[in-house]
């Protein structure tokens, strides 16, 4: 297939158009505003549903009605705007509807400001909504990635009724990169048995979170487990490099991803033994390899823009087995090559403590 | 006596309604009264197929046990930015939300209006009793001056609490609006002029006018701490003034 220049922002909405995406609902942040303004030019030539909503509160009940009558309905947005819609995402995943949200995170808290950021994984994975639920996170490192990663947005939201969160940041939003914009490689999901369609021939249908009867709560909740215990056994989606021989392994997410790799590629060249373990979906979170890996290697290292997020994650799959260092900047500014290189060989060498010093690495 | 044939019936629960339907409410609330209404019409336009329905938070949250129509419950506030996301993406579909005024004009007012400013093609009724009914009596945004609720218990003030909002003025305000009108349920004759209100509201959405909304002034006998005759007597004597009754706003097809 031919190769294409495409910005991030404008790939995740063409994925998301060549995904079926039939209604978008969304209210402009920077920076993923690109999105809201292709959807603006593209759904309504096709004849489809587009909002420029009065508030993200707003967009993402659009999206939450849309999506109770089995619309593939989306929106997107940012950082302090997706806390907004914390109290809907959470009916969303009580109603277990199939709702995609794009979330291209920027610096915070609060407003921060426009700078690349990995700052809400806490956020998304955890979420500000009440109660027990779960989200589906999935962790982009390249435009390409942004592509493949929203046609299976929709698939998963889809096949388990349950809210998918692309995670993207500034970073990918507003990259050019050339990528393949194939065809939406996944079935379509039958919705009859639930979505509302009118009553045509039946009793009245409902969606809706509300349980006065402490059994059915509980009944409820326990479904939800359930369906997120198979989400985590079939859906755990990462991405291994040179961990075979590895002392060290980096673990990192998302845009991260892409100075990390170069970082182990240079220390791999100076004959370091290190190796990376990346999450694509951070939630369901990679514990079972990061477990094993935590057997055989000697040390982690979690590189994320942001003061320690995923770094939890990754201590409590390692569970105390190994030491789990970080490297880390508030949000809003990069880490660059020769940090990581820096720190790999601060850890690598505290790691040899005892050995000859300086036979490792220079 | 045994009736043996349908048509032998004078009177019977609408289609729209859930069978052996029960309604939960306090004794002389008003909500059951409204949701028959709406059901009825919903029949006589033959509409139950066809109908998504948004039912909101607070007394009238369980809609869904009550109408035998397709229903999705929005978060508080939000339930004509949930009808808008349903109606845009099923144009062909028939799209209500039933909302208290707390749910509607307080919480709800940003999405309500734009709604209305968008001139989405759904029907709001939205039932004003001048208080947080479910919670327990609060003032809300449609308390009238000097009214004692639980949260204003010397009655409510300007210099505290502001004014009240006029819902059907405020809506037939927006160039959207196709229908706009307030009406009451404290007598046999104005529970027919609301029936008669519900059908306009439905028939602008059906023709395509734009949005159809109806007020309709309620009882809270329970946090009124009254009966329910004297809860209709206070909807006459204290509401009707502050709240006239009216269409603000109706566009026909010419």
């Amino acid at each position: 297939m031919v190769k294409k220049l495409i910005k991030g922002n404008y790939a995740i909405a063409q994925a998301s158009i060549n995904a079926g995406c039939n209604g978008y609902f969304g209210y402009p942040v920077t920076p993923q505003s690109e999105i809201g303004e292709y959807m603006s030019k593209k759904m309504p030539e096709m004849g489809l549903a587009y909002i420029n909503a009065e508030s993200e509160i707003a967009a993402i009940n659009m999206v939450l009605g849309a999506c109770a009558t089995g619309a593939k309905a989306m929106t997107s947005s940012s950082s302090m705007a997706i806390a907004l819609m914390q109290e809907t995402l959470c009916y969303i995943a009580s109603d277990e509807l199939p709702v995609v949200l794009i979330s291209v995170m920027r610096a915070g808290p609060a407003l921060g400001y426009i700078y690349p950021s990995q700052g809400d994984y806490n956020q998304a994975t955890i979420g500000g909504g009440n109660g027990d639920y779960k989200i589906i996170v999935l962790a982009p490192s390249t435009v390409q990635e942004c592509i493949d990663l929203t046609y299976k947005s929709f698939y998963l939201s889809q096949k388990y009724r349950n809210p998918v969160i692309l995670l993207a940041d500034g970073l990918l939003g507003q990259m050019m990169e050339p990528v393949e914009l194939g065809e939406y490689p996944y079935p379509e999901v039958p919705n009859e048995d639930w979505a509302l369609t009118g009553a045509k021939g039946r009793a009245g249908r409902a969606i809706y979170s509300l349980e006065p009867v402490e059994d059915k709560l509980n009944e409820r909740v326990e479904k939800l487990f359930e369906k997120y215990k198979t989400i985590e056994e079939n859906e755990v989606e990462f991405e291994e490099y040179l961990t075979e021989d590895a002392e060290l392994i980096v673990s990192c997410f998302g845009s991260m991803t892409r100075n990390v790799k170069s970082a182990i590629n240079e220390c791999r060249d100076q004959g370091l033994k290190v190796g990376m373990l990346r999450p694509i979906s951070v939630y369901p979170f990679p514990t079972k390899i990061i477990s094993e890996l935590a057997s055989k290697v000697k040390k982690f290292l979690v590189v994320e823009m942001n003061m320690g997020q995923m770094l939890r994650d990754v201590k409590l799959a390692v569970n105390g087995k190994i030491p789990v260092e970080f490297l880390g900047k508030p949000t809003g500014q990069l880490i660059g090559v020769e940090e990581i290189i820096e720190e790999i060989k601060k850890q690598y060498d505290a790691q040899k403590d005892g050995q000859s010093e300086g036979a490792l690495c220079k | 006596m045994q009736v043996e044939k349908e048509k032998d019936l004078v009177f019977k629960a609408p289609k729209s309604l859930k069978e052996g339907v029960k309604f939960p409410f306090c004794p002389g609330c008003d909500h059951g009264v409204a949701i028959r209404l709406v059901a009825e019409v919903l029949d006589e336009f033959n509409l139950r197929e066809e109908t998504i329905a948004v039912s909101s938070i607070g007394c009238s949250v369980m809609l869904y046990d009550w109408l035998d129509v397709d229903i999705v419950e929005a978060p508080h506030g939000r339930a004509l930015a949930a009808a808008t996301g349903v109606k845009r993406t099923n144009k062909d579909k028939f799209v209500i939300t039933y909302q208290g005024d707390g749910d509607f004009a307080s919480i709800g007012l940003a999405e309500s209006m734009h709604a209305a400013l968008r001139g989405e093609r759904v029907t709001a009724i939205c039932i004003n009793n001048t208080t947080y009914g479910m919670t327990g009596g609060q003032g809300g945004p449609t308390t009238i001056m000097g009214q004692v609720t639980t949260t204003s218990p010397t009655g409510r003030n300007e210099e505290y609490y502001g004014y009240p909002i006029k819902i059907a003025e405020q809506i037939a305000l927006c160039d959207g609006t196709a229908y706009s009108a307030r009406t009451s349920l404290d007598s046999i004759a104005n529970i027919r002029k609301t029936k008669a209100a519900i059908k306009k509201a439905f028939e602008v959405q059906r023709q395509g006018l734009g949005f159809g909304f109806v007020e309709i002034l309620s009882t809270c006998p329970t946090n009124w701490r009254m009966t329910p005759k004297e809860s209709h007597e206070r909807v006459r004597n204290e509401l009707f003034e502050v709240y006239p009754l009216g269409v603000y706003k109706e566009v026909t097809k010419d």
